[in-house]
């Protein structure tokens, strides 16, 4: 067991796929901060799912599994479906979350016949394209990892430099408004790096989980300070920290997919910090209330006496 | 005698979806004045701060805006002499931020793109605190307050913009005593240094004794001017006791 | 029976036994929940599969709807500590059941028909191989008998509690005050919802299920404003989808369950587009006439 381990870690090809996820969900601990806060992380969901048809349509224009391409239509396919699903719940009656579900299970079922005909056409390529769907982090290249490290870091400089418009519009965005800074560019710069950041995570975590990688981190991250910065940093370290031990498991176990591992362990951070966070956590509350509870009772007592 | 405006509207319509929400206002706010705009749900009291504020095109009319060293320009050119206090209810308060972190949020305006608030920003976010009565209250997070702490939090941010114009929606509805007390306080003493001030009410009660000013709105101007003529019984019931159907066929 | 005809009379079953409870989550905007609701009944499947090792035993379709009420409560239990946002609670649950579920299925469960491409489509043209023996007599698809009886439970229970899906749905306050209890109304729905979803799995795998519920009502809900032609609708536009559809799937040579999908979406948002009531087109003429009806006006204040 161990020397599996220590062989595993020295592997240098699992260091590499380590890296890429590991800032995969430093990035999506960041990035998803601001989307949770926004009340967008439904939508990422759908927008992930609906990233499967341009996968397909990708593959097909050029016959490789080539990345940049593939995750190019995927990036078009889930604006296309953003596009609609904001005019479906803006324009007219129809709710957002019927909005949702319906644009997510259309694109998603578009996906599997797109994939599906892709298979029944023999083609020594399309093998692997299927990972998509739960990840498989085993299938990064240097080259992909390369890709995620540029991205990432201009989407880290981005938050870095519009720190306080973030902020801002992140919290009151009509305010914001008034303060004279442009909300059109602002929150669009922000919904674009949310949108970046699930296509950059479709390889390894998969279109059904990239969203759990979203949301996970920055949830549990909130338990346990008060400040958006800490927040930030802490939703990076669990993203981080989630992302290397997920490929981990999934590198030792045989056939398991990454995108269920890194999904399991960022749960387990997040039901730790509901549980646990010493100020806020479940258990705190109850011995609080307890103790109130006690101090009243005792209170009640000795006025009756 | 008259008054210099301070923000000036003529002839303002404005609709939602094509239905008229406010019908050919036209009005005025007195500069170094303390105005209230007063008028019954759904009379379109917000519609009219949102659009001085220029988050609703309106479908005609002009507003026009002076203060200091400008005169009658639209609000793009003064966004940073107005501040803006929103009724309480529209943010998340479990949002990850001090006290501070959002007064701080009312220096942004003068920093522009990029550049971080700094000692004196934090300085100045600080002595407003002070002044709202909650200097202890600086490293809380926002969720810990009552809600005429919260109210009070919104009036340091906008007295951290340092502006000219101070334009509130309802501020001192669901508040406790010592709140109002004290935002009336502030507002009297904005005033009395020449800034224009115009607050979103819903008690009648209190008008006479908060405002020096008032328009009275339902769709449509009722009534406008000082308290002492305009606030009468008979501009009351025009604007409260009325059924109004504009903008369809003959009203 | 030819085999195509077993297959579209399978998927219209299935397309309708979804589309009718469907109904009233589009009404109450909890669709998300029941996207939920069809990824974690998966989690119960694979559970209840290791019990009794026969995918077809009623324990295991009782086990897996258990799994989906689960997820309702343990969503709303997360969502009442305020800890966290709404839609973070379903966005925290879910992934959580669903990832469980497929590291199970890989791990373990490979040698049964339990895999990872049955998830996502299920395999509704091996349905006709799947037959349903009584007494030695074929009595056809084994997938067409479940879902008939999943079926008739769910206009069973729109039927007998159609008052109260009606008053609870509509203002679950004034129900209370009446004596119904949103919340049993609620779970009723839920489970229903869930014994779908568990029955669909099947035929349609567990991430287009939520198409299938949502898409139907939804262009009904586009075309009427009365609740039963609703439903009427919706039925029709089951119908029509699984129909269209399975022909599309058979002439591209594709999933079944993913081109349904695909047609539900089509038709779903051409009502969108075209719906003489509450449509897109609509929507914009019905402005631009009040706008000219308001321009008009103004015209007469200004000459004025």
């Amino acid at each position: 067991m161990f020397d599996q381990i220590s062989l595993l870690l020295n592997d240098y090809t699992f260091q590499i796929v380590a890296l890429g996820t590991g800032f995969l969900g430093l990035l999506s601990g960041v990035v998803g901060t601001y989307a949770t806060l926004r009340k967008e992380s439904l939508l990422g969901d759908a927008l992930s799912h609906a990233a499967l048809p341009g996968i397909g349509i990708g593959f097909i224009l050029i016959q490789r599994k080539e990345l940049s391409v593939l995750l190019l239509g995927a990036l078009v396919s889930g604006l296309i479906a953003t596009v609609i699903i904001q005019t479906m719940s803006k324009k007219t009656v129809v709710k957002l979350d019927s909005a949702l579900s319906l644009i997510l299970s259309s694109f998603f079922g578009l996906g599997l016949v797109i994939l599906t005909s892709i298979q029944n056409n023999p083609n020594a390529q399309q093998a692997g394209l299927s990972n998509f769907i739960f990840g498989q982090a085993s299938a990064m290249l240097l080259s992909d990892v390369q890709l995620i490290g540029v991205v990432g870091v201009v989407l880290l400089a981005l938050v870095g430099l519009f720190w306080k418009e973030f902020k801002v519009f992140t919290f009151d965005p009509m305010f914001g408004q008034t303060l004279g800074f442009s909300g059109k560019i602002i929150e669009s710069l922000m919904s674009t790096m949310i949108v970046v950041t699930i296509i950059l995570g479709l390889e390894s975590v998969g279109v059904i989980l990239i969203s759990a990688l979203l949301i996970g981190p920055s949830v549990a991250a909130r338990q346990w300070t008060d400040r958006l910065s800490i927040v930030i940093v802490l939703a990076a370290v669990v993203g981080f920290v989630s992302g290397v031990t997920g490929t981990f498991i999934s590198s030792m176990g045989a056939r398991i997919p990454t995108g269920p591992s890194i999904v399991v362990v960022v749960s387990s951070f997040v039901f730790f910090s509901l549980f646990f966070s010493p100020k806020r956590g479940i258990i705190a509350k109850h011995y609080a209330y307890k103790k109130r509870q006690k101090v009243f009772m005792k209170h009640i007592q000795s006025l009756e006496e | 005698m008259e008054h210099k405006k301070a923000i000036a509207i003529n002839h303002l319509t404005v609709a939602y979806d094509a239905k008229p929400v406010l019908w050919d206002i036209s009005c005025g706010f007195n500069e170094g004045h303390l105005t209230a705009i007063i008028g019954p749900n759904g009379a379109g009291k917000s519609t009219l701060i949102k659009s001085m504020l220029s988050f609703i095109q309106p479908i005609t009319g002009t507003i026009d805006f002076t203060v200091s060293g400008e005169q009658k320009v639209p609000y793009k050119k003064v966004k940073n002499k107005i501040a803006y206090v929103p009724q309480n209810t529209t943010v998340d308060w479990d949002f990850p931020a001090t006290v501070l972190d959002v007064v701080l949020m009312g220096r942004y305006g003068h920093l522009g793109w990029l550049k971080r608030p700094g000692k004196k920003d934090k300085d100045v976010a600080k002595q407003m605190l002070l002044k709202v009565g909650l200097p202890t209250f600086a490293s809380r997070q926002i969720s810990q307050l009552s809600g005429g702490q919260r109210q009070r939090v919104f009036l340091a941010r906008a007295l951290a913009q340092e502006a000219d114009i101070y334009i509130m929606d309802e501020p001192l509805s669901g508040v406790d005593m010592k709140t109002e007390r004290i935002i009336m306080k502030l507002l009297k003493r904005l005033v009395k240094k020449g800034k224009t001030v115009i607050v979103v009410h819903h008690d009648l009660q209190t008008v006479e004794e908060y405002f020096d000013n008032v328009v009275f709105i339902n769709q449509e101007v009722i009534a406008q001017g000082p308290i002492q003529t305009a606030f009468t019984k008979e501009n009351i019931d025009k604007t409260y006791h009325q059924d109004r159907n504009l903008g369809e066929g003959e009203g | 029976m030819s085999m195509i005809f077993e297959i579209t009379l399978v998927a219209i079953v299935v397309a309708v036994a979804c589309a009718l409870p469907g109904v009233f989550l589009v009404l109450r905007g909890t669709t998300m929940v029941s996207d939920a609701i069809t990824h974690t009944v998966l989690l119960g499947i694979v559970l209840a599969f290791f019990i009794t090792q026969d995918l077809n035993s009623p324990l295991l379709m009782i086990g897996a709807t258990l799994v989906g009420v689960a997820t309702v409560w343990a969503i709303e239990a997360l969502q009442q500590t305020k800890l966290l946002s709404n839609d973070a609670a379903i966005g925290i649950v879910f992934p959580l059941f669903f990832s469980l579920a497929i590291i199970l299925i890989t791990r373990f469960a490979g040698n049964v028909h339990l895999d990872e491409d049955a998830v996502l489509m299920g395999e509704l043209a091996f349905s006709p191989f799947r037959r349903f023996l009584f007494l030695g007599m074929d009595l056809g698809p084994r997938a067409l008998w479940t879902m008939l009886v999943i079926l008739f439970i769910n206009s069973l229970f729109i039927l007998l509690f159609y008052k109260e899906l009606k008053i609870t749905t509509f203002d679950a306050g004034f129900a209370a005050a009446l004596g119904f209890s949103p919340v049993l109304i609620h779970y009723g729905l839920m489970t229903i919802v869930s014994l779908t979803a568990v029955g669909a799995y099947d035929s349609v795998g567990s991430i287009l299920v939520v198409g299938f519920m949502v898409g139907p009502p939804l262009a009904a809900y586009l075309l009427t404003n009365k609740l039963h032609v609703m439903i009427a609708l919706t039925v029709l536009m089951a119908f029509i989808n699984s129909i269209i559809g399975v022909q599309l799937a058979f002439y591209f040579d594709t999933t079944i369950a993913g081109m349904i999908a695909v047609v539900t979406g089509i038709t779903t948002l051409v009502i969108f587009v075209v719906s003489p009531k509450k449509g897109l087109i609509k929507a914009s003429v019905n402005r631009r006439k009040e706008q000219k009806k308001m321009d008009d006006r103004l015209k007469q204040i200004s000459k004025v």
